[in-house]
């Protein structure tokens, strides 16, 4: 009995071992992309769609390749080799109105492609609105009631208090000092475009400086890098001119475009600077690389510099180079400051009601993350 | 041909560099090519870029469409292309920045400036918002959350306080209704303090790289030019 036992046993565990030694020599089966899906890209303009694959469980893939047909027709390749960590690729060269589907190859290091199935055709939309900047459009609404508000207690006589600011009580100086000396008053609004809030910010500025300069006579000289800018500008003057009662003062063409680009831009500057010898240099706007360029060469002339921008970077060179610099949202401050506008210092108060929401939220922040409760942080890590 | 670029970009950069010992005609030569050939650039760039892909090719396709569709040969592509009528409208508001050539209807030119600067603004403040007030925030907030999990080495740990320190004062000093005297006055003079530090690692690290832009300049002089000596002469 014990004999055909221990045979048993040996034939059992002979079957087991055999049937271990097939499976184990068997390659695991090499599946190609699975859960292939493109989805319209939620909140653009239709003009996208975003396709996402699961990870292929297998080291011989290297890349992935993406197909795509319109309406129907033949797949064709529109990406080559992306890195085998991609799971997300999103189409931005897509026909709108069109549907189109994509299939992902993986690519082993043999060569062998393995193709994914179809998927579901797709025709992107445009959204009209971002449901992620909801928390933004909260805080627009915020600082915007904050300012409005603000402006609505200045326009019923309540008096603001502005704190002095060296720059801009400077800015009647030097163009006192240009018109006794007899020569002109060089304005540079710097590269940024019309949409740039430095370059607004420095537009109403030079609103402010060409009242004055029409009270006085002085001639006035703005070269433009941008041919927009150059409109607004003559437009900003012109208009300044009139409200002084000084229109046979205004000279459009002082007012210029010179070129659009940025080293010929300030070459252009330089030689003006140089052989016009003007009495006030102002550097107003959006600057980058071509600050020190100007900022040095208005140094060597003599002439008085007041330079104000947002660009963090320029700041040091300025500051280095000119004799009072507006940093950062001095900037934005200066039109209140030199206008003493209702609208505009109320606007100046609504600033700082925001600037004390900021102060709180941080201060509120960290003290509720020292305790473990990060609501706040996870509110600001939505807002995109 | 390529000896002549090298002497033609040597030639300009001695014009230009000039300039360091005064204005002269070789400067001024070299700016006024600078500026003349940017000009044209800029424009033949906007042509190619802008108005003819943007206005002249739609709207010409639209108009081709809009026949097609009178005459009666209509294809699902023509009746596409048909949406480009619709640019005639951003085209006839750009049309009136030429009012400006007639003095009688220069006030035109108020209504592309108004949609443009509404537009800018617009775009451009919710981006500020963000990038500047909700990141910096965040920026500020988040490392106490790792000082709290105690993940956060000694140094780091202080590295974090002074950053919220600096902020905290840094926007006081940028209070412009606020009379700065007492807390106030001295928490913004930290405050221009730590903007002064940070203009000046960023005027040290920009030096830097200009430096280095001069150090490629004259290495172009002394290896490409005096190098195509040999070329240019032999």
């Amino acid at each position: 009995m014990l004999k055909y036992k221990i045979i048993l046993w040996i034939m059992l565990c002979s079957i087991l071992f055999l049937y271990d030694t097939y499976v184990f020599s068997q390659e695991p089966e090499t599946t190609p992309p699975e859960n292939v899906t493109a989805v319209d890209t939620p909140n653009d303009d239709g003009s996208s769609i975003t396709v996402t694959w699961d990870s292929v469980r297998d080291d011989s893939v290297r890349s992935y390749k993406i197909l795509r047909n319109t309406d129907g027709g033949e797949f064709e390749e529109i990406e080559e080799q992306l890195d085998v960590d991609t799971l997300e690729y999103k189409d931005s060269n897509i026909e709108k109105g069109k549907t189109h589907a994509y299939v992902i190859q993986a690519i082993t290091d043999t060569d062998a492609i393995l193709v994914s199935l179809q998927t579901e055709g797709v025709i992107a939309t445009g959204q009209w609105f971002h449901s992620g900047k909801i928390q933004l459009f909260i805080a627009m609404i915020i600082f915007c009631g904050a300012i409005l508000g603000s402006i609505y207690l200045c326009r019923n006589n309540q008096d603001v208090f502005v704190r002095r600011i060296p720059g801009l009580e400077a800015v009647n100086e030097a163009i006192g000092r240009a018109t006794e000396m007899g020569r002109s008053i060089l304005y540079v609004l710097g590269l940024g475009g019309v949409e740039n809030v430095a370059t607004i910010a420095s537009m109403t500025i030079l609103g402010q400086v060409a009242r004055r300069t029409a009270d006085y006579e002085t001639p006035l000289r703005v070269p433009c890098n941008d041919p927009i800018v150059l409109n607004v500008v003559r437009e900003m003057v012109k208009t300044s001119y009139l409200d002084e009662g000084r229109p046979d003062a205004y000279q459009e063409e002082n007012i210029f475009y010179l070129t659009g680009d940025q080293f010929a831009y300030a070459a252009g500057v330089d030689g003006m600077m140089i052989r016009e010898k003007p009495a006030a240099v102002f550097l107003q706007g959006t600057f980058y690389a071509e600050s020190l360029l100007m900022a040095e060469t208005g140094n060597s002339i003599g002439a008085i510099q007041i330079a104000g921008t947002d660009s963090e970077h320029q700041l040091p060179f300025f500051i280095a180079a000119c004799d009072y610099t507006l940093i950062g949202e001095e900037l934005y401050a200066a039109s209140a400051y030199l206008s003493k506008e209702p609208m505009l210092l109320g606007s100046l108060r609504g600033q700082d009601w925001g600037k004390i929401l900021i102060f709180v939220t941080i201060i509120l922040g960290v003290t509720l993350e020292l305790f473990g409760i990060n609501w706040i942080t996870t509110l600001l890590q939505s807002v995109r | 041909m390529e000896i002549i670029g090298i002497w033609v970009a040597a030639f300009l950069t001695l014009c230009i560099y000039s300039f360091l010992y005064r204005d002269n005609p070789f400067y001024r030569f070299a700016e006024h090519l600078f500026v003349g050939i940017s000009v044209g650039y800029i424009i033949i760039i906007n042509i190619h870029q802008g108005v003819i892909p943007l206005a002249w090719e739609p709207l010409s396709e639209a108009i081709s469409a809009l026949w097609a569709e009178i005459v009666g040969t209509t294809t699902p592509e023509t009746r596409n292309a048909l949406w480009g009528l619709f640019r005639i409208l951003p085209i006839a508001i750009g049309l009136l920045f030429f009012a400006r050539l007639s003095p009688r209807h220069t006030w035109l030119i108020r209504y592309p400036i108004a949609i443009l600067i509404g537009f800018g603004a617009g775009v451009a403040i919710p981006n500020v918002l963000q990038a500047n007030i909700f990141a910096q925030t965040r920026g500020t907030i988040e490392p106490f959350a790792a000082i709290n999990a105690g993940t956060l080495s000694a140094w780091d740990t202080f590295g974090a306080i002074l950053i919220a320190i600096g902020v905290i004062c840094t926007l006081t000093y940028f209070f412009f209704s606020v009379e700065h005297r007492g807390p106030v006055k001295w928490a913004s003079k930290v405050g221009i303090g730590f903007l002064m530090i940070g203009f000046g690692a960023a005027f040290g690290n920009t030096v830097m790289g200009r430096l280095a832009l001069l150090i490629h300049r004259v290495g172009f002089l002394l290896n490409d030019w005096l190098g195509s000596f040999g070329a240019f002469f032999g």
